[in-house]
């Protein structure tokens, strides 16, 4: 775990070296200034860029250790501040995504698990199929244009947070989200309705409406778990096409203009973020198994 | 004279394997025949890649001359699918960016089997300290949403197609780096392999003729079945403006110009949208159809 973060990390810090492109003087010519040689070192010397690369690196990490990424070229605010700042807006936006695709997927899903090869399940496999198939952008590019524009029920961009404008980012990620997380939950639910125990539920003249709920949903959880708890990980890095869509402030948002400003520490700041928040989120799915199947503890022991 | 001794008998050994390779074939190539679907989405498939070809011809106007009076027209018989910013007609751009959508997909599509395959080959057959120094870079790299760093890559890099593609490749060789070195790992300790060595036939030619081609058919499975993922990674950080740069004609760079014309000119993020979804949409039944075929275990 900590050989990703270092390995990824360094990655990032190998990249910002290697670029074409100087960031001292792009922080300089945008304070729209003359600019004399002297102060170009002076500047490169006070960012600590004329430092040997594996220096600069150690610095850099030496300073992540104590809570301390370095400062913003671009914003001339602590990294630390830039991200929570951005990742208050993904995290909300994540939270909301998640209900939706719950709400979303999960009756479809089983829906279409029980009436399997019906009517339902193809309808519910079209749309799955269209959805995996449409680029999450153009979802939102078109949800912008119709609810946004034509029928004028949402705002269409927002520099803050409101509770309008977070459905249609919102909504436009968990249709894409969905269209997978349905077909999980059908194949769940399938291999759930095959075990033995339905089969004994159902010679007990249980209806078919106990044994879903009461027998099979139970024990589908742990894998939707999973499943679910993968994709978290994914909303809360890599939504930066969505974000940009409805110019959502998210930590997305930021680091695509922060990559245009050549801001590299708020670049490396924002990959070594996303590795650790991607691997919290993978270390509470695995701790929750044991939560919800305590048989799982008792194997551990 | 030894060299010889060991190239005939590699050779024989090959020569077995072939056979049970053209069994294979046999099979393969009925139940292409019964395979409808297969054959309807291949016939999609090839129809994409002839109009890839001959874009600069089926195209009715030039992708990347427009005049200016003719900016954001809606679409009309002289412009079937309406006008952009710069008067460019958008039909004759999407036809030319199937050729760059394209091209680019299926360089990095081979670029990363290739790049993963050597990888995971490598770790699976010759195990030890090189196994485990690639496979926990091959772990790193599979545990980490791999857009984010590529969008970082393609970003500090600076957008071009070629630094797209890098980009892409070097977060998505993992998986497959992965798949071959276990898929290697089951056919190193076959007895076929065993005779081979104990034959002397040198290490290059067991890999290149027992252990590739057997891998092949799941590499082949799984890269048919990523390339419409690929394609949409592709438009994605064309999007963000970190893949191609305008006035290239790309799908994603179009909805990104278009983007900023929703309100007048809707028409320039729709159809290159349509164009983006109706491609995806094939090579994903076609990829499903192909592991159908090659691999009726999963069905």
């Amino acid at each position: 775990m900590l050989g990703t973060l270092i390995g990824v990390s360094f990655l990032t810090f190998c990249l910002t070296w290697l670029a074409p492109g100087d960031p001292v003087s792009m922080l300089l010519e945008t304070a729209d200034t003359v600019v004399s040689a002297e102060l170009v070192e002076q500047t490169r010397h006070d960012l600590g860029l004329d430092q040997p690369f594996l220096v600069q690196y150690v610095n850099w990490a030496g300073g992540v250790l104590h809570g301390d990424m370095g400062m913003s070229y671009s914003a001339k605010k602590p990294v630390v501040d830039k991200l929570l700042e951005g990742f208050a807006g993904t995290l909300l936006l994540a939270v909301v995504t998640i209900i939706f695709v719950l709400i979303i997927s999960l009756p479809l899903g089983i829906w279409s698990a029980v009436k399997r090869n019906k009517l339902p399940d193809y309808i519910v496999r079209g749309l799955s199929f269209i959805g995996v198939s449409m680029p999450s952008f153009w979802i939102g590019l078109l949800l912008l244009y119709f609810f946004g524009l034509k029928l004028r029920l949402f705002p269409i961009a927002q520099s803050e947070v409101t509770a309008a404008g977070i459905v249609l980012p919102a909504l436009t990620l968990a249709i894409y989200m969905s269209s997978k997380y349905m077909r999980q939950v059908r194949t769940v639910i399938l291999e759930e309705l095959n075990h033995d125990y339905v089969v004994g539920a159902r010679a007990r003249g249980l209806s078919e409406t106990t044994i879903l709920w009461k027998h099979v949903l139970p024990n589908a959880i742990l894998p939707l778990i999973t499943l679910l708890g993968m994709s978290i990980g994914w909303l809360l890095g890599g939504v930066a096409v969505i974000e940009m869509v409805f110019s959502w402030p998210g930590i997305g948002n930021m680091a695509v203009r922060a990559i245009s400003m050549r801001d590299y520490p708020l670049i490396e700041g924002f990959v070594l973020w996303i590795a650790i928040v991607y691997m919290v989120i993978n270390l509470l799915v695995d701790m929750s198994y044991s939560w919800l199947d305590p048989r799982l503890k008792k194997e551990a022991r | 004279m030894a060299h010889t001794k060991t190239f005939s008998h590699g050779h024989g050994v090959s020569n077995v394997n072939m056979d049970i390779n053209m069994d294979v074939d046999s099979n393969l190539m009925s139940r292409i025949k019964a395979n409808k679907q297969f054959s309807i989405y291949s016939a999609l498939v090839v129809l994409i890649i002839l109009v890839a070809i001959f874009a600069p011809w089926l195209a009715p106007q030039d992708p990347l001359v427009g005049e200016m009076k003719n900016a954001l027209q809606t679409p009309s018989a002289e412009h079937l699918l309406g006008t952009d910013k710069m008067g460019r007609d958008t039909l004759s751009r999407i036809i030319c960016g199937t050729q760059t959508s394209l091209f680019m997909t299926i360089c990095l599509v081979v670029l990363v089997a290739v790049v993963g395959t050597f990888v995971g080959t490598m770790a699976g057959y010759f195990g030890g300290k090189i196994e485990m120094v690639l496979m926990r870079f091959t772990d790193m790299m599979l545990s980490f949403p791999g857009i984010v760093l590529a969008i970082a890559i393609a970003g500090i890099m600076g957008g071009s197609v070629i630094n797209t593609i890098l980009a892409l490749c070097v977060v998505s060789w993992a998986k497959y780096a992965r798949l071959v070195r276990s898929l290697v790992l089951k056919i190193r300790n076959q007895d076929f392999i065993t005779a081979a060595q104990l034959c002397g036939t040198s290490t290059k030619m067991i890999i290149w003729q027992h252990i590739l081609p057997n891998t092949l058919p799941m590499v082949v499975i799984t890269a048919a079945m990523d390339i419409g993922t690929m394609m949409m990674e592709i438009a994605g950080l064309s999007f963000l403006g970190f893949g191609a740069q305008p006035p290239t004609p790309e799908w994603g760079l179009m909805l990104n110009e278009g983007r900023q014309y929703i309100q007048t000119a809707p028409w320039l993020m729709v159809y290159p949208g349509m164009a983006i979804f109706i491609v995806v949409a094939i090579f994903n039944l076609w990829g499903d159809s192909l592991r159908d075929i090659l691999d009726p275990r999963q069905t």
